[in-house]
């Protein structure tokens, strides 16, 4: 079955997502993550965009919108404040050699690849075959959020997730009501923003943003 | 109308106290506030017992019915009462100098955002919006429970933000999941999400998509209700933030996120209709997921030397019983479950008011440190006793009632997990009575504590508790049949 | 079949001929971005004939197969480029070319090498044997990935058939090349001693790889060993070719498009070429144990092409 080439670009981006996943997996400058998360929303606006436009799905362009504003813009924007603010930006290794994490990263993918085919062909989408790039996506961040220490790695995998899961609405049903992409969208802001008071309470408190000097409460 | 009081009044607060919370007199406006709140909630309340058992509000965005009036109820009353608490409370806390105004006018602001989200997550309709009224009530306390500034809150803040963070946005894929199979028959749009509307149709659902939500919804909100193995953000957070966030939280917070899990089972048990006999596939993981916590928790208890903490593994080990009882399902282990959900969180919020004073004067939340409660301030050490002892499940007290139907309920039915329920109060219940015993009878040199403890919160919430072991007033136990059958009973 | 013939040796002479005329590019490019006054683009074809016209000097331990590599080396690498579609499709050879058999080509080829480093026992010449049979040992099964995406979709391994359907059917955008294209760029730097695995005009003992390999050549054995290096680069750049951007490649018997693909072919590797100088000029060597995290990512590149392949493109 010959593809449209709308779909054929929808494609193209999805491929793309799950490549910037696993640059950010093998990413180790923060600041270098911050760019990647920066791509990562705005392959996700286009696609979301490009969606809207080939099927007529008028609501989506204002997800490709929010997206693009947040997750583009704000977001990046505030992140790279932050780390010069705080004066983070030094290479950091994963606890979890780059390989290794590369190794299971596509065990993951095979996984999710697997979890989400009898899902997307009940799915009357165009793009339901996009469906297990965004569950790898989710799945991949949280690998990454796993397996660093650093405080603001971390929040940018929770932020990589929200992006597959938004990707993953997106493929399978052409997104949520737009009151809870709204309300979504909304939480994501108020949690970064809330994050940012928070990494400076920390950085006063530790003197550092590495969450290795978080590990004082435990069960003995 | 009382729904956008109900909503309305606690948002406003917090507007309010975020712009001038640094007077003297914020605490009492925050009472206040929790008061009005508490007034709308009885009056919706009164509306629902005269004007049937569902009121759909506000073009299908609220709606109301016995299972989420109760817990509204509830939660406007905690929420007044340990705000009567705190009020004291936190003035101390000020005086020892480990608050300051800005502070103070972070928490109050907070705790009203905290109580209108909680409220929203328990009368929307929508399960999307259900989902962000669950997250926008973490991101509320994330500042709370750092509200010391310490390494450690702020640890464990942390690990309650990235936890929670990670396990709502499991849910989320499930809510998308869910959304998925209702697109089908509902149509794409706004209405497809509301809790309404999927009720009428969901045994047309398709079932393997919603059994698959269904694990991730369970996933996600139980980590907020802290079942084992998600619950380890739990005691940390209990344990290091202001002890009234520890009250709400432990009280309340626990209760919502259940409740988002019921919402999602009696879905998930219409999709899947009656093609098994018993136990359906989300009652099953429930009543697993439970009596792990049950469990695990009770064995946690053992050791732990923090009384903040101890508490907390004891509100892992009753949020852990009652998911238990819903797993079961039927009229009477839904019953159970309802009455044991409101005995834990008066329960609890009265013990954790009763120790928050004594650790106060204690200077410490070590157990070891704290002594003979009993000769320096009486009505503080026999709130802490009466509270042990009703949340340990003694008769008369309503705790044992509802342990009672539970255990009685899973022997008639599922008799293999009884070994297990009864070995793991057995032990939870000798731990925390040694514990609590010294710190309420022991021998000390501490003075008296300066200032008058607010203990109007605690008696109130044990005297209801105990009222509520002796006799449930016939409209209470009606309501509480209907909320039961609600949940598939 | 005369003229299949005919175009097939014209094909092979020409890629022998062009090669080092490419490494010539490359290396005026890298000058130029680096801000050197650049050699004229012929530059390795006067090394070549001077390294021809002097008398070779060969170790008194020397066995027979260390004079006999470098032809050994030189013909695998001119039956490879031969192989290759460069400007045609569908030649004679073209049962043969098929590219699991190409990868045993270059294996071949990168076998004698090492043997040759290492008949005369110096320790650089064991050293850099070691270290290349290190790289190729990661960079071939990634190679192998980036074939079996492309031979996926196509149904086959044949270099012809593939290069027929990406380029002479509908035109079909296929995500999982664009993951095969990145992974290829990766393993064709590695392989062929390039920044950031290895630095090609490096004499620098503790880093150098290949250059390790051929210190103990001269005169007419190292000119086809250089020769050879500029032979592989050629192919793997029409390979490159070939995979992803096939456009221009005249079909079975069209005679009429063979000027036009030779000015296609020739406009893609000046792009091409100006991409490898960029890259050599803009990053750094990494050191030999990032190595195998380099060709490690090539190698799962060309795994999630796969993957993808399978999800988005069945």
């Amino acid at each position: 079955m010959p593809l449209t080439y709308n779909l054929q670009v929808i494609n193209l981006l999805a491929a793309l997502l799950l490549l910037i996943s696993f640059a950010m997996l093998s990413q180790r400058r923060i600041a270098g993550l911050i760019t990647l998360f920066a791509w990562q929303g705005a392959a996700l606006s286009a696609s979301t965009a490009i969606v809207a436009w080939s099927t007529g799905q008028h609501h989506l362009y204002w997800s490709a919108g929010i997206t693009l504003v947040l997750k583009v813009i704000a977001m990046p924007w505030f992140f790279y404040r932050l780390i010069k603010k705080l004066n983070v930006d030094r290479d950091v290794e994963p606890m979890i050699n780059i390989p290794t994490t590369m190794l299971i990263g596509i065990a993951l993918v095979i996984f999710a690849f697997n979890l989400a085919l009898p899902i997307s062909q009940m799915s009357g989408t165009v793009m339901r075959s996009t469906l297990g790039i965004a569950m790898a996506t989710v799945l991949l961040a949280f690998l990454m959020m796993i397996t660093r220490s650093k405080a603001i790695p971390q929040v940018i995998g929770f932020l990589a997730m929200e992006n597959g899961l938004f990707f993953a609405a997106t493929s399978a049903t052409y997104g949520m009501p737009l009151v809870v992409e709204m309300g979504v969208a909304l939480d994501v802001l108020v949690g970064v923003f809330v994050l940012g008071i928070f990494f400076f309470q920390i950085r006063e408190t530790f003197d550092s943003l590495d969450l290795k000097h978080m590990e004082k409460l435990k069960e003995r | 109308m009382e729904i956008y009081c109900l909503l309305g009044i606690p948002l406003s607060g917090g507007l309010f106290l975020g712009l001038w919370g640094n007077r003297r007199n914020a605490p009492e406006i925050n009472a206040l506030f929790s008061f009005l709140t508490l007034v709308a909630a009885v009056a919706l309340t009164a509306r629902i017992i005269a004007h049937g058992p569902m009121v759909v509000a506000g073009e299908g965005w609220f709606f109301i019915d016995p299972f989420n009036v109760f817990l509204v109820a509830l939660t406007a009353f905690v929420a007044f009462t340990t705000s009567l608490f705190s009020r004291p409370y936190m003035r101390i806390e000020k005086e020892h100098g480990r608050l300051n105004d800005k502070r103070l006018r972070l928490y109050h602001s907070s705790y009203q955002v905290f109580i209108a989200a909680m409220l929203l997550a328990l009368t929307t309709n929508n399960m999307g919006i259900l989902w962000v009224s669950m997250e926008a009530a973490t991101l509320a306390t994330v500042l709370l429970v750092s509200l010391y500034r310490t390494p450690a809150s702020l640890e464990a803040a942390w690990k309650y933000f990235i936890l929670c963070g990670v396990g709502i946005a499991q849910a989320l894929f499930g809510t998308i999941l869910l959304y998925f199979a209702a697109e089908k028959v509902l149509g794409s749009g706004g209405t497809a999400l509301l809790w309404t509307h999927l009720n009428a149709v969901k045994a047309q659902l398709e079932p393997t998509v919603l059994q698959l939500a269904f694990v991730f919804l369970l996933v996600g909100y139980g980590t907020k209700v802290g079942l084992a193995p998600l619950h380890s953000w739990l005691p940390d957070a209990h344990a290091e933030g202001p002890t009234p966030v520890s009250a709400v939280l432990s009280g309340l917070l626990l209760n919502v996120a259940l409740y988002a899990v019921m919402r999602s089972k009696v879905l998930v048990d219409g999709a899947l209709g009656s093609q098994v006999e018993g136990v359906s596939m989300a009652g099953g993981l429930m009543m697993g997921f439970g009596l792990l916590s049950v469990v695990v928790a009770a064995f946690l208890i053992k050791r732990q030397t923090d009384v903040k903490r101890m508490f907390a593994y004891s509100s892992i080990e009753h949020m852990g019983l009652v998911t238990f009882a819903f797993g079961m399902g039927g009229p009477v282990a839904s019953f159970a479950g309802l009455l044991h959900m409101t005995m834990h969180s008066l329960t609890k919020s009265a013990i954790f008011f009763a120790v928050g004073h004594a650790t106060q004067k204690a200077g410490t939340q070590l157990m070891d440190g704290i002594r003979g409660l009993i000769k320096t301030s009486p009505t503080i050490g026999w709130g802490l006793m009466l509270g042990t002892i009703a949340i340990l499940g003694v008769p008369p007290f309503g705790v044992f009632a509802s342990e009672f139907l539970i255990i009685t309920t899973a022997m008639h039915e599922h008799a293999w997990a009884t070994p297990f329920l009864l070995l793991a109060l057995g032990v939870a219940f000798a731990s925390i009575f040694g514990r609590v015993q010294p710190m309420v009878f022991g021998e000390t040199e501490l003075p008296a504590l300066p200032h008058q403890p607010a203990l109007v919160p605690v008696f109130l919430h044990l005297g209801l508790v105990l009222m509520l072991g002796l006799f449930i007033p016939p409209y209470l136990a009606q309501w509480y049949r209907q909320a039961a059958a609600l949940l598939g009973g | 079949m005369i003229t299949g013939i005919l175009l097939q040796t014209v094909q092979t002479l020409l890629s022998i001929l062009l090669a080092p005329l490419l490494m010539g590019w490359v290396n005026q490019c890298r000058a130029w971005l680096q801000g050197r006054s650049a050699p004229p683009i012929t530059q390795p074809y006067r090394t070549l004939r001077k390294l021809f016209n002097k008398d070779a000097v060969i170790a008194h331990s020397a066995s027979p197969l260390f004079r006999f590599a470098p032809y050994m080396i030189f013909a695998c690498m001119a039956l490879a480029a031969g192989l290759v579609p460069t400007i045609a499709n569908d030649l004679p050879f073209s049962p043969a070319a098929d590219v699991i058999a190409l990868v045993g080509i270059f294996a071949l080829a990168r076998v004698f090498l090492a043997l040759a480093a290492m008949d005369i026992g110096t320790a650089f010449g064991s050293l850099g044997a070691r270290r290349e049979m290190l790289v190729s040992f990661l960079a071939e099964p990634a190679l192998l990935m980036v074939f079996f995406t492309a031979s996926l979709i196509s149904q086959s391994t044949e270099l012809p058939i593939i290069v027929q359907t990406l380029a002479h059917k509908d035109f079909v955008i296929y995500p999982s090349m664009a993951f095969a294209a990145v992974a290829f760029w990766m393993v064709s730097t590695a392989e062929n001693a390039r920044i950031p695995v290895d630095n090609p005009t490096t004499h620098l003992e503790l880093t150098m790889i290949h250059e390790a390999m051929i210190l103990e050549y001269s005169a007419r054995h190292l000119a086809l060993i250089e020769w050879a290096v500029a032979l592989k680069l050629f192919t793997y750049s029409v390979l490159g070719i070939a995979l992803f951007v096939p456009w221009g490649i005249a079909q079975r018997g069209d005679f009429a498009a063979l000027p036009l693909a030779l000015v296609a072919m020739l406009a893609k590797l000046l792009v091409g070429g100006a991409a490898l100088s960029l890259q050599e000029a803009v990053s750094a060597k990494v050191r030999l144990f990032r190595a195998p995290e380099f060709l490690g990512t090539a190698f799962l590149l060309g795994v999630l092409g796969m993957l993808i392949h399978f999800l988005l493109e069945v």
